[in-house]
């Protein structure tokens, strides 16, 4: 259904997105090879990312999307070098950013990076705010920590700048505010003007909208389009929810248990879901615009497994309904369906692949 | 719908929650929040009646007054020709065994130092020592129906000795149904049984309650905020904005031809998972923030943001306006003759 409204709406704005095919000479802001982190506990070793690659171009929007404890929350934090050691540490791979291994440099210059070149967008505005100090002192400390030689009155400046594009009424004296006397959905946008206060050229959004209502997220979601694309920045926006992916993501990759198993771009996702567990998350969503009502909905059986030593199959298989035989005893190699859509899934390897993996167990 | 020529289960008349807020030395009386301000609504048997609104609308302040958890500040909550409000503590416990609620957070509403069999036996024995129940139980009938309600939704019987931390949000939340279904209830308040929960998982859920309804007859007053969610379960719709009702309808009525302009905007809002349809959507972006419910208005509740508003509604409330059979309305727009 689509919701055709009055003409007399003044606020109409319609949703129109990028351009699905990039030029293919778009540049790489960023490479993802082969990341691994793990958190060392108690209980045994948590391999929270295990190996996820994805490549994301300038002006380009990528979703993540996954249940709780996928690790979704952790690659992006791992990107930006936040993971506390212990426990946790990356043991391999590669985050490539203007040519450089960014899990390689010395702290000092991550600092240059982070929060500079590439910022986040935390799910919760009420806690990634410091309550004790003004708009104003949280906004001039980003920009001026990043940019040595600009002053306290251009920072000003270029904060309340950054608090007009995103929507902040009467700019001039609300930076002078404390984060308690905005709202949530203000907050959020407070948090977006800091994360671009210093033009950068990736944005990662972990969660943005989730702690906020519908009619507010929509308002958050529009800006970040809007911004992304006047200031040609990536986007990395993690997510569960699946009709944010369909709104917003050029690409969408979905996490289970640590590793992507199902990568392509948003339109051939939706349209053809390879691997049964997008298939199934994309079915056990109820939707507004089919009659899906008083049918039961298809659901994924059982709970998401846990991370801690799991076997080297397919972590999906006891949930799966299109299990074989071969998902219980080896992880499928990454398969190639081409147009960029690529899946882990045993289903879409060839025999020889299968009985080869066979072998190996008996 | 036949549901018309039916008796309602529950009537809610007038509704109104203020909480009080006091400050200063001697904790003088500021003012109030006004969290539900004058709502009516009936409850059929067997239906499910979804109520939808955004945060700080007062769905879940609805529902727990209607539960007597708050003493409402006025107005009434008919259930079974008893009104609630001026019941005594005896009727009150009697009626209780017939309503029963879920609660959002599976995490938060379990006692963590309660076993399965503690926290969903509870109930039952609560009753069974006041002898309020239709037949005396022995332990062993406990046992026998707290093992037969945790298989019932779901959860392997063996578990019963566990405490909740074991298990996770999905099987927490199936504990809270079987405690809320341990007295044979009526009417299940579900206060966003479902937000806290992954996708697969809340699909699940969907589907045990929808099971259950059918099984043991019972209805449902389901509160979500999201819209698509609503949409699978409900029979009919309340929208709620700042403690006021906007919009009241069927389900398949109010998602195919929404009236009120906040309804229209909650559903343009919602996102569809189809990138082609969330291509062509026009989107009504709403503009601010929901203001605070501490003032008393003149005016339509939802005048600051609404995109069709009219001087007249600024200073007259509008009265739930009947559209057609089912379907209620509170907007001027559909008084043609006010507004010239």
């Amino acid at each position: 259904m689509v919701f055709a409204m009055p003409s007399t709406l003044n606020r109409r704005i319609s949703c129109r997105r990028k351009k699905m095919s990039l030029s293919p000479n778009a540049k790489v802001v960023l490479d993802v090879r082969d990341l691994k982190t793990y958190f060392k506990t108690d209980a045994g070793v948590v391999k929270a990312v295990d190996g996820v690659s994805f490549t994301i171009h300038e002006n380009e929007t990528l979703g993540i999307v996954g249940e709780s404890g996928c690790g979704k929350s952790v690659t992006n934090l791992s990107i930006m070098r936040l993971i506390s050691d212990p426990p946790g540490k990356t043991v391999g791979g590669q985050v490539l950013f203007e040519d450089k291994d960014i899990l390689k440099l010395p702290e000092s210059e991550m600092r240059n990076i982070r929060g500079n070149k590439v910022s986040m967008i935390f799910q919760d505005p009420m806690t990634s705010l410091n309550p004790f100090l003004r708009i104003s002192t949280q906004m001039i400390e980003t920009i001026r920590l990043h940019e040595k030689d600009i002053s306290k009155d251009e920072a000003l400046k270029r904060s309340i700048e950054m608090l007009k594009l995103v929507g902040i009424p009467s700019a001039e004296k609300r930076i002078f505010c404390y984060p308690h006397q905005f709202s949530g959905g203000m907050r959020q946008r407070v948090m977006i003007a800091m994360a671009l206060s210093c033009k950068a050229e990736v944005l990662i959004a972990d969660e943005p909208t989730t702690a906020l209502d519908v009619t507010i997220q929509a308002q958050i979601l529009e800006l970040i389009q809007k911004l992304s694309k006047e200031l040609g920045t990536a986007v990395i926006i993690i997510t569960h929810d699946l009709g944010v992916v369909a709104g917003m993501c050029d690409k969408v990759c979905v996490m289970y248990a640590g590793k992507i198993v199902e990568k392509a771009l948003t339109d051939d996702l939706y349209a053809r879901p390879a691997h049964p567990y997008t298939e199934g998350l994309i079915a056990s969503v109820p939707r507004m615009d089919t009659a899906s009502k008083n049918k039961r909905l298809f659901s994924i059986e059982g709970q998401p497994p846990n991370v801690i030593d799991l076997p080297p199959c397919c972590p999906f298989h006891p949930r799966c309904h299109k299990c074989i035989e071969v998902c219980r005893h080896a992880y499928p190699a990454v398969k190639d369906l081409g147009n960029e859509h690529s899946v882990a899934c045993w289903l879409y390897a060839s025999q020889d692949e299968i009985d080869k993996a066979m072998e190996g167990v008996r | 719908m036949s549901e018309n020529t039916q008796k309602p289960l529950l009537q809610v008349r007038d509704l109104k929650q203020h909480f009080p807020v006091s400050s200063g030395l001697f904790r003088k009386k500021m003012g109030a929040i006004r969290a539900v301000d004058g709502i009516s609504f009936d409850v059929y048997p067997g239906e499910t009646l979804g109520i939808v609104g955004e945060s700080g609308c007062g769905k879940s302040t609805t529902v727990r007054s209607i539960a007597q958890l708050y003493k409402p500040t006025s107005g009434s909550v008919i259930f079974d020709g008893l009104d609630l409000c001026n019941a005594t503590e005896q009727e009150m416990l009697d009626v209780r065994k017939n309503i029963q609620m879920i609660f959002q957070d599976p995490y938060a509403s379990l006692d963590p130092r309660m076993t399965v069999r503690s926290i969903i036996a509870e109930p039952i024995v609560i009753y069974n020592k006041r002898h309020m129940l239709e037949k005396q139980m022995s332990n062993r009938d406990i046992e026998d129906r707290v093992e037969y309600l945790m298989e019932r939704v779901g959860l392997n019987k063996a578990f019963k000795n566990r405490y909740p931390h074991e298990f996770s949000g999905g099987q927490r939340q199936r504990i809270g149904i079987a405690r809320a279904l341990a007295l044979q209830p009526k009417i299940i308040l579900a206060d966003e049984p479902v937000s806290a929960l992954d996708v697969s998982i809340q699909a699940q859920i969907l589907n045990l309650l929808g099971d259950l309804q059918k099984e043991y007859g019972l209805t449902y007053i389901f509160i979500a905020h999201d819209l698509a969610v609503i949409q699978h379960i409900s029979t009919r719709v309340v929208v709620m904005y700042l403690g006021k009702v906007m919009e009241i309808s069927e389900a398949v009525e109010l998602y195919d031809n929404p009236l009120h302009p906040y309804t229209k905007a909650l559903l343009s809002a919602a996102p569809i998972p189809d990138p082609d349809i969330e291509r062509k959507r026009q989107r009504i972006i709403l503009t601010g923030d929901v203001p605070s419910p501490d003032k008393e208005r003149i005016g339509c509740y939802f005048y600051d943001r609404c995109p069709n508003k009219h001087p007249y509604c600024a200073t007259h409330i509008p009265p739930l306006l009947d559209i057609k059979d089912n379907h209620q309305v509170a907007c001027w727009l559909y008084d043609k003759g006010k507004l010239e």
